[in-house]
């Protein structure tokens, strides 16, 4: 039966992914997702996980062995944040391309410079339109699960499109949390052995990866969206059995307090669960306020996030990374693209909080809400500053 | 020491395989040495084989969608990390193969990239590869520049030769650098097999492709390969440039096996570099004192070789 134990998260994250029964695992040490490889190679090393732990050179060549192993039809992981990513970017566009399904985990932390460690999601947005699916998690319980899911919907044949769990650097990478782990019995109904649709062996001799002249290149480009804008209801059928075998549902934009709310809350990953206790609070001084949390934030959940809005008049949207030279935050751009087609949307506040590991506080929503209660228009600001 | 000639003999035409893994309607221009020793690679590989090919010449005239040259599985994935593409492959099917998801069955693994590819921008993900032990076969197709992307300078070009980003000038006579010397730098990896390998020798290179997929662990082989387009040459003089290379001694063909040096061809003599240089556009701007220069640098490096040979096999 399933139990429920105390668990420093990263740990919950790589027993997840031991009990995936991944194949191959190829990553490179970077801060904060350090403790998920050291605790998979452990792992192999103690003979509990059959796998092939690859120790790279670097981030660009832990993308491209996974690349090669995804391609022979290998169950495939690896884990990166910030520079990191940003150095294996390259080859994060290759793989979708390719159509090669893996999981990555992404300790999320901001990219020089300054020098910074800490959490913030520059690191993500950089590559926000690699093509993988990416969604954010809130805590340790939602890593453990989604590891799962990822690796189930990645694989699948509809999809077969790598898979991205965002989760943030040290808050919630470093932080113990009680964890309800899943009886290995119900992981193997969930997630069976990938079965490719296309590998390399010379039973079957394929050529991936050509290249595509003009005539040919714009076509393959339309098929990937497609194929991206497709894979929204089998993410959604694979949150559904989950929740059907474990009762733990999610969804691709989820809400709190948002009925008859006139202002809502939109905040991506642990700035949620904070976010909900000023929530809370503001309701008790019968502020109309709500919150919405966009989970799965590629393919972008433009139905589910309409109908979670819907009847607010006021949108106060917290982003964790900068658009230099932008009309905002990167969430923010987006949910204004959202919304452009409506006769009479939302008024759309944008806060950037929260960069290089600065602390977001339950109060720190009050304040933002009443500030953008009280300035008119539309517009962004980089909230909590020292001048 | 049996010699090249000796070896000759042992080998008919029809004993090489017939069957062809890079197939004909490849894009390759006229006379391409490069293309010619892919193909005999991939003949000695044969069908159990995957290859994981870098962005260059051979991948742009082999691939072009919705067409492929290739009977056997290839991948391309990027113009840096074949080597660590092959890395996955071979890792993927190891774990899967242990675990009983794939039969048994010896599949050779190999990467393949241009001297760029190799010796520069993929330099990392290759000794990164030979590090870690990956079972695989690493092939260098050595055309000396950046011919993909229009004839730019690599380090493996030669001293003197003139590029589109090492032009021949009135200050400066093209590379001012010798070339890298990768089989030195794998061999200092300490994999099983290292050799140097050329299409105008066609048994020898098959010989050394069929031996390293037979070794177990990373094997290297670096082949010259011709490129009349770079070199500023007529295509039907490919052939012969390649033989011009080896007897001038600019490439020795050798092996390093486990430590030890072998020479695939000794040469009690070799020939003048200039008969080399003079067929090739690249190097007509060459005074008589810059081709002493190079004169010099060869018969330097060749004696340094023989001395490996006969210092690895003492004892
Ligand atoms: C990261 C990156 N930088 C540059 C290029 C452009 N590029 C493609 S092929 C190539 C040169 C290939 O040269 P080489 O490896 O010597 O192979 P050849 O074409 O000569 O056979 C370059 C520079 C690239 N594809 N990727
Ligand atoms: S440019 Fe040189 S190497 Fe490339 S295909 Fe032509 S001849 Fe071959």
């Amino acid at each position: 039966m399933a139990t429920r134990i105390g668990m420093e998260v990263s740990i919950a994250a790589a027993e997840a992914v031991k009990q995936a029964n991944v194949d191959i695992i190829a990553a490179y040490p970077i801060t904060p997702q350090t403790h998920i490889v050291e605790h998979l190679s452990e792992l192999v090393n103690n003979g509990e996980l059959d796998a092939e732990f690859v120790p790279v050179e670097s981030e660009h060549s832990a993308m491209s062995v996974c690349s090669g192993s995804s391609a022979v039809g290998a169950r495939t992981f690896t884990c990166t944040s910030s520079q990191g990513l940003a150095l294996m970017s390259e080859i994060v566009y290759a793989v979708s391309s390719l159509r090669l399904p893996m999981l990555m985990i992404l300790a999320n932390r901001s990219l020089n410079s300054p020098l910074s460690i800490w959490n913030d999601h520059s690191d993500v947005m950089s590559i926000r339109d690699c093509g993988w699916i990416q969604l954010f998690v809130d805590n340790g319980q939602e890593v453990y699960d989604h590891v799962f899911i990822g690796f189930r919907v990645a694989e699948d044949r509809n999809v077969l499109t790598p898979f991205i769990i965002n989760l943030d650097g040290f808050v919630l990478t470093h932080v113990i949390e009680p964890i309800e782990m899943l009886d290995q019995k119900v992981v193997d109904r969930y997630l069976p052995p990938y079965q490719p649709l296309y590998r390399l062996h010379p039973d079957h001799p394929v050529s991936m990866g050509c290249f595509g002249p003009p005539v040919l290149f714009t076509e393959a480009k339309k098929a990937q969206d497609e194929a991206m804008n497709k894979t929204m209801p089998y993410i959604i059928q694979g949150w559904q059995e989950f929740g059907d075998l474990t009762g733990r549902y999610y969804h691709p934009v989820e809400t709190h307090e948002t009925e008859e709310a006139k202002i809502i809350v939109v905040t991506q990953g642990s700035l949620g669960e904070t976010a909900s206790i000023a929530i809370d609070t503001m309701r008790e001084e019968d502020e109309p306020v709500g919150l919405v949390k966009i989970r799965l934030w590629r393919p972008f959940p433009f139905e589910e996030f309409e109908e979670a809005v819907k009847g607010a008049e006021l949108l106060v949207v917290m982003d964790r990374a900068i658009s230099y030279g932008g009309p905002g935050g990167p969430l923010a751009g987006e949910i204004r693209s959202a919304l452009y087609h409506q006769e009479r949307h939302p008024r759309v506040v944008n806060f950037i909080i929260g960069l290089g590991g600065r602390d977001v506080a339950p109060d720190d929503f009050a304040q933002m809400v009443q500030q953008a209660k009280a300035r008119p228009g539309e517009w962004y600001e980089i909230y909590g500053v020292r001048e | 020491m049996d010699t090249y000639l000796d070896r000759l003999g042992v080998y008919a035409a029809r004993l090489v395989p017939q069957k062809e893994y890079l197939v004909p309607g490849h894009r390759a221009c006229q006379g391409c040495a490069e293309v010619l020793a892919l193909r005999l690679v991939a003949k000695v590989l044969g069908r159990n084989n995957i290859i994981a090919s870098a962005t260059g010449c051979m991948e742009i005239v082999s691939s072009p969608l919705p067409l492929t040259s290739w009977d056997v599985p290839w991948i391309h994935v990027a113009f840096e990390n074949t080597a660590a593409v092959a890395s996955g492959i071979e890792a993927g099917l190891k774990a899967l193969m242990r675990k009983g998801r794939l039969p048994k069955q010896k599949i050779t693994v190999m990467g393949m990239a241009g001297d760029g590819g190799t010796s520069d921008i993929g330099v990392q993900a290759l000794s990164g590869a030979m590090e870690r032990g990956h079972n695989f076969v690493y092939v260098c197709f050595d055309n000396e520049a950046y011919m993909n992307t229009g004839i730019q300078r690599s380090s493996a070009t030669p001293f003197g030769a003139s590029t589109t980003t090492s032009p021949a000038g009135k200050v400066v006579p093209g590379q001012t650098t010798w070339k890298k010397n990768m089989p030195e730098i794998c061999a200092a990896h300490n994999i099983p097999y290292v050799a140097t390998a050329c299409p105008s020798y066609p048994f020898d290179l098959m010989e050394k492709v069929k031996k390293a997929a037979d070794i177990e662990g990373p094997a290297y082989i670096h082949i010259l390969s011709v490129c009349p387009t770079g070199w500023r040459l007529a295509p039907e003089l490919a052939i012969h440039a390649g033989r011009l290379a080896v007897e001038t001694g600019v490439f020795p063909l050798y092996e390093v096996e486990r430590g030890k040096y072998k020479l695939s061809v000794d040469l009690p003599e070799l020939r003048p570099v200039e008969e080399y240089l003079k067929i090739q556009g690249r190097f007509r701007h060459l005074t008589p004192e810059l081709i002493d220069k190079i004169q010099q640098r060869v018969q330097e490096e060749y004696t340094k070789l023989k001395k490996k040979v006969q210092m690895t096999n003492e004892g």
